[in-house]
């Protein structure tokens, strides 16, 4: 953090203004941000989904993406109006001076080159390097950012690569012409949180290396606060306000910023395990696989009425596995899924209607789960119909009631389409959906992790309303232990489809912890500026 | 590599059941022709007792799934009956025919399949502009008038007016490969002028629809000139559909320029189709018909392959 800084000024935004282009009107989504930035010097970009992050990220390479364009105000890139600079100028600037790097490297690298193809073709399209320097160079870089096997990762294609590797090739790519300023829009949002602080230091090590300027746009304030040497908080395109990093965080000024900082104080009170009563569903045992690939051995827990279970765990650790095993969806090769004690049929088709009643789920994506042709009242009132064969006005009043549950007014919503509805609000449908079928139990699989931190405690606070209200049982798949922390009653840690550790979720947060427990605990990110050092210098990573 | 030659076994077996479907089809199609073969042959003056004397004859008085396993064995041998016309063995007098076909077919394949696929890119690439309108105004008529109306118009213009190419496309055995290709230019540019249309469509749209995605603006981030974009990170990741599209217009090169061949007065295997249904040739017919079929499922087929091939998850698996 306490690096020497030049003090040349590299980026000078000016009254930012930007417009983009819906219903056939321009609408101004920027109102006039200014932006200084110096020589090796990190800036943190925070706020929510359409705070305009993004857009100003990409406006500091004079780039706005289609549909959106720059209405007002000047960007100076060392000297350079880029506003007004011909587009083959500008062109020649990115890439080389300026690079960016982008939320999921998985969906940024191209699939059909290999990863260091990708990683010279810059500097040999500036003729800066000869492609086998670049190559070398690549491998050098990837080594500093310890990927695994620097020599030959990069001839690998993406899909071949897992995600934390990507986002460091991703960096080194930025790195390839060795720019003055990068752009990192979200660059470990996708990311698990023991990948993340693999993926944060490399990214940290390096800008202070080559004192490279950076942007760090992200939404996770834990994130920024280990990254960043100044914050900026911006809300619906406008600037709320700015201060260097510790100022930031022990004094915020602006009552947006308090509400920001406050977000991870909800805690729903803990529950504990009704005496002398059947669990709601029962795990035993069960082994899954995907074809001959094993995915799940032997995974057991139970769930009771009322109570809400956490599965938490890195990608890939059978979490949503174990859940498509619960629904049916997947049935497992042996073990059972019981209900109040009786064993249900393995799989969906086998189950009766009540049987797949009492189970149900709400995705992660909310965007993909929802059918964008169908209006609410058909998407709320579908189950409703199959589930409790209501009709006409009955099945009306139904939805309306619905719709009231999840705080959302019928009258306003119930002839609308899922496309026209906030992030928040859609996922709200879909608890309304799970809801119509009057469950006892709803599976969320990751349900807050693509929602801004102030609407995802809307949704655990709704969640926890309902459990109150409905008396229902939750199963919550998620990565997030901050999530853990604020609505579970029990926890269950999984990894390599083992449950690794399980108990009430007191216990499970006091150590003595099973190793990997640990791991994970001590892998998520906290406000404190000096965690990751601290952390890394604790777990002895070569923090150089 | 194991998995790809798997699928692509797989999908071999597929083709030849559904071959086999459709040889069930045909034969059934031309068992449901009111009258026989016997009763076409000799005309409406014959006595029943000729009839059936024929039919004896023809063996056709044994029961159709026994006649159609005796044709089926016979085809897959490549031995498709004697031509109720000439007597001559069907397979003798197709021959011929379909590989002159197929000449035509191949060049104008030749000259469409580049055409389409550059003019989309040019297209993709200067998307939205009066270059894009115009080739696809241009393309689209094209499409939309009738081959036979498009051939007279070239007639009219490159052979009556101008006297460059020859309105009559008739070919022999004998002739240079520069003589055919001068002879047959004409309807090959009529069939060029059929298919350019919808395989030029389908690559700009593949390419424009993944102009979106985040490694085309990480692309863009990087400096990467337009036209590379979209030839170096577009086209790669746009070719399943692409090649479906070229397959479909291939089949129809072959199977579907009847028209063309009579214009042109070409002796090709669609003409032949035409004269033996007139003339009530069954075995004709149903020799081109499966031959027909086997076409389109083998180019599906290779269509599939080469999708599958395209796809680097596959070529280069973890």
């Amino acid at each position: 953090m306490t690096k020497e800084k030049k003090h040349e000024v590299l980026l000078d935004i000016q009254n930012l203004h930007i417009e983009g282009y819906s219903d056939e009107h321009w609408v101004e989504i920027v109102h006039g941000v200014d932006l200084k930035l110096h020589r090796g010097e990190v800036m943190g970009l925070i706020g929510e989904s359409g705070a305009g992050k993004s857009t100003i990220g990409l406006a500091a390479m004079g780039f706005t993406r289609d549909g959106t364009r720059i209405s007002e105000g000047s960007v100076d890139f060392d000297g350079m109006e880029l506003t007004t600079t011909p587009k083959a100028d500008l062109r020649s600037l990115r890439g080389a001076r300026i690079a960016y790097v982008a939320q999921s490297a998985a969906a940024s690298f191209n699939p059909a080159h290999r990863l260091i193809d990708q990683h010279t073709e810059a500097p040999v399209q500036y003729r800066i390097k000869k492609r086998l320097e670049s190559q070398e160079d690549a491998m050098e870089l990837y080594n500093r950012l310890r990927l695994p096997h620097p020599h030959e990762i990069g001839f690998r294609y993406p899909h071949q690569v897992s995600g934390g590797q990507l986002q460091r090739a991703m960096t080194a790519m930025a790195m390839s012409c060795r720019p003055d300023l990068i752009i990192f829009d979200e660059p470990t949002t996708a990311l698990d949180v023991t990948t993340q602080i693999e993926v944060l230091s490399a990214i940290r090590d390096i800008v202070d290396e080559f004192n490279t300027a950076a942007i760090y746009i992200t939404h996770d304030l834990a994130v920024v606060a280990q990254m960043a040497d100044v914050i900026k908080v911006l809300l619906k395109g406008n600037e709320v306000e700015q201060a260097d990093t510790r100022t930031m965080l022990e004094n915020p000024k602006e009552e947006y910023t308090k509400s920001l900082w406050a977000v991870r104080d909800f805690k729903s009170a803990q529950k504990k395990r009704p005496a002398n009563t059947l669990p709601l569903y029962s795990v035993e045992n069960i082994d899954a696989a995907y074809g001959t690939v094993k995915v799940l051995e032997d995974v057991s827990f139970d769930i009771f009425a009322g109570m809400t279970v956490a599965v938490v765990g890195e990608s890939g650790s059978g979490k949503s596995t174990t859940a498509r095993c619960i629904t049916g969806l997947l049935p497992p090769t042996s073990g059972h899924i019981l209900f109040k004690g009786e064993e249900m049929p393995p799989r969906f088709q086998d189950r009766t209607k009540d049987q797949l009643r009492q189970a149900q789920m709400i995705y992660q994506m909310a965007d993909t789960a929802l059918n964008p042709k169908v209006k609410i009242k058909e998407i709320i009132g579908r189950p409703a119909q199959f589930y409790g064969g209501l009709r006409g006005a009955e099945l009306k009043t139904r939805v309306d009631e619905l719709l009231d549950l999840i705080e959302l007014d019928p009258a306003n919503y119930y002839n609308r389409y899922p496309t026209e509805l906030s992030g928040g609000q859609k996922q709200r449908i879909g608890i309304a959906r799970a809801l119509a079928a009057e469950p006892t139990f709803i599976i969320c699989d990751e349900i807050t992790s693509a929602l801004d931190q102030l609407v995802a405690e809307g949704i655990l606070r709704l969640l926890d309303k309902l459990q109150d209200e409905l008396d229902l049982a939750y199963m919550f798949i998620t990565h997030d232990l901050a999530t853990v922390r604020s609505i579970a009653d029990e926890v269950v840690v999984m990894q390599n489809g083992k449950v690794i550790e399980q108990g009430p979720k007191d216990v499970m947060f006091t150590p003595p912890h099973h190793e990997y427990t640990d791991l994970l605990l001590s892998s998520v990110p906290e406000m404190d500026p000096d965690w990751l050092t601290t952390l890394l210098e604790e777990r002895g990573v070569d923090d150089n | 590599m194991g998995d790809i030659l798997n699928i692509v076994i797989k999908r071999l077996g597929l083709g030849l059941l559904t071959l086999l479907v459709i040889s069930v089809i045909i034969f059934g199609a031309v068992e449901l022709l009111p009258g026989d073969i016997a009763e076409a042959v000799l005309g409406q003056g014959a006595t029943k007792e000729n009839v059936a004397a024929m039919r004896e004859q023809l063996g056709l008085d044994r029961s159709a799934p026994v006649r159609y396993f005796e044709w089926l064995g016979g085809a897959v041998t490549g031995d498709f009956g004697n031509s109720l016309v000439s007597q001559k063995p069907v397979s003798e007098a197709i021959g011929e025919r379909f590989s002159n076909t197929l000449f035509l077919a191949v060049y104008a394949a030749f000259i469409a399949v580049p055409i389409a696929i550059f003019l989309g890119i040019l297209v993709a690439l200067y998307r939205n502009t009066v270059f894009d309108r115009v080739a696809n105004i241009l393309t689209l008529t094209s499409i939309s008038a009738p081959e036979f109306f498009l051939a007279y118009v070239l007639i009219l213009f490159f052979s009556v007016k101008w006297g460059m190419f020859p309105a009559i496309a008739k070919i022999d055995a004998d002739m240079t490969l520069l003589d055919k290709l001068e002879r047959t230019f004409l309807p090959a540019l009529t069939m060029v002028l059929v298919v350019v249309a919808h395989m030029m469509r389908m690559t700009r749209a593949s390419i424009i629809n993944l102009l979106a995605s985040p490694y085309v603006e990480m692309a863009r981030l990087k400096g990467v000139p337009a036209w590379k974009v979209i030839v170096k990170h577009t086209l790669p990741n746009a070719w399943a559909p692409i090649i479906n599209v070229v397959a479909l217009n291939l089949a129809y090169l072959i199977t579907g320029v009847v028209l063309v061949e009579v214009v042109f007065v070409y002796p090709g295997i669609g003409q032949m189709l035409v004269d033996s249904v007139t003339k009530r040739d069954f075995p004709v017919v149903q020799a081109c018909c499966l031959i027909f079929a086997a076409t389109f499922i083998l180019l599906n087929l290779a269509a599939d392959i080469g999708a599958i091939l395209t796809n680097p998850r596959l070529r280069h698996p973890k």
